[in-house]
């Protein structure tokens, strides 16, 4: 299954990319599993562990580590939000 | 309910007017306006940079006026964002409620506010004498929008 992921605001900035498409692997089932797999790819991907309240998105609906992703998906990873 | 995110700039008195305009049933009117300041945390702001998350904005501010109208007697509601470049001075956020009385027009201005701050996908970068900065999120904030649970 692939998914959609889009990256926001300083950690987009961190990262050098604002989103991209990818081809998970069968282990990946929910948004921490993905996580887990993007922090694998080391460098500058532990801008994932290091954003303070990390927030993420699951189909543009507010989400959490446990929260099941699948095919398709759009998931959005960003820091917490300062508009307004 | 009229909900905007733009770049362009809005006019308070325009959409204050239009939200009753052609209604004899609403008795209050209240509004919020959030504008960009020249300093923040100790530092000079010489502008400002507001990216948002395009689709998902629309539909979180969509979801906090429902939700303050299933609080206060909402009869209509107002909400535009400013995105992109703006300078101190400049409007950034507008929040307009219509009610029959005060009391839940200033209440559900004020919740849809605070809910804005904390859940819709907007962030600010500032530039500054010392480069460019993304604005932390403030626990004042959080501390604002948690007393709506009670």
């Amino acid at each position: 299954m692939s998914v959609h992921i889009l990256y926001f605001a300083g950690l987009r900035e961190a990262l050098g990319q604002t989103s991209e498409r990818l081809a998970l692997p069968g282990h990946v089932g929910s948004v921490g599993e993905l996580h887990a797999h993007l922090v694998a790819r080391g460098g500058a991907w532990q801008a994932l562990l290091t954003t303070k309240n990390l927030r993420v998105a699951v189909n543009q609906q507010m989400a959490a580590m446990r929260t099941p992703v699948a095919d398709g998906d759009e998931v959005a990873f960003f820091p917490p939000v300062t508009g307004g | 309910m009229k909900i905007s995110v733009q770049s362009e700039d809005f006019d308070l008195g325009a959409e204050c007017a239009a939200i009753s305009r052609g209604r004899k049933d609403i008795g209050a009117v209240a509004s919020f306006v959030g504008l960009v300041r020249d300093a923040n945390d100790g530092a000079g702001v010489a502008r400002m940079t507001l990216e948002h998350y395009a689709g998902m904005t629309e539909k979180s501010l969509a979801e906090i006026v429902e939700e303050a109208r299933g609080r206060w007697e909402v009869m209509d509601a107002t909400v535009i964002h400013r995105v992109g470049e703006l300078q101190p001075g400049d409007n950034i956020v507008l929040v307009v409620v219509a009610s029959a009385h005060r009391g839940d027009a200033f209440a559900a201005c004020e919740f849809i506010m605070d809910f804005l701050k904390t859940r819709a996908p907007f962030w600010k970068k500032e530039e500054t004498p010392e480069g460019g900065r993304w604005v932390d999120a403030r626990e004042s904030d959080d501390r604002a929008a948690e007393k709506w649970k009670e």
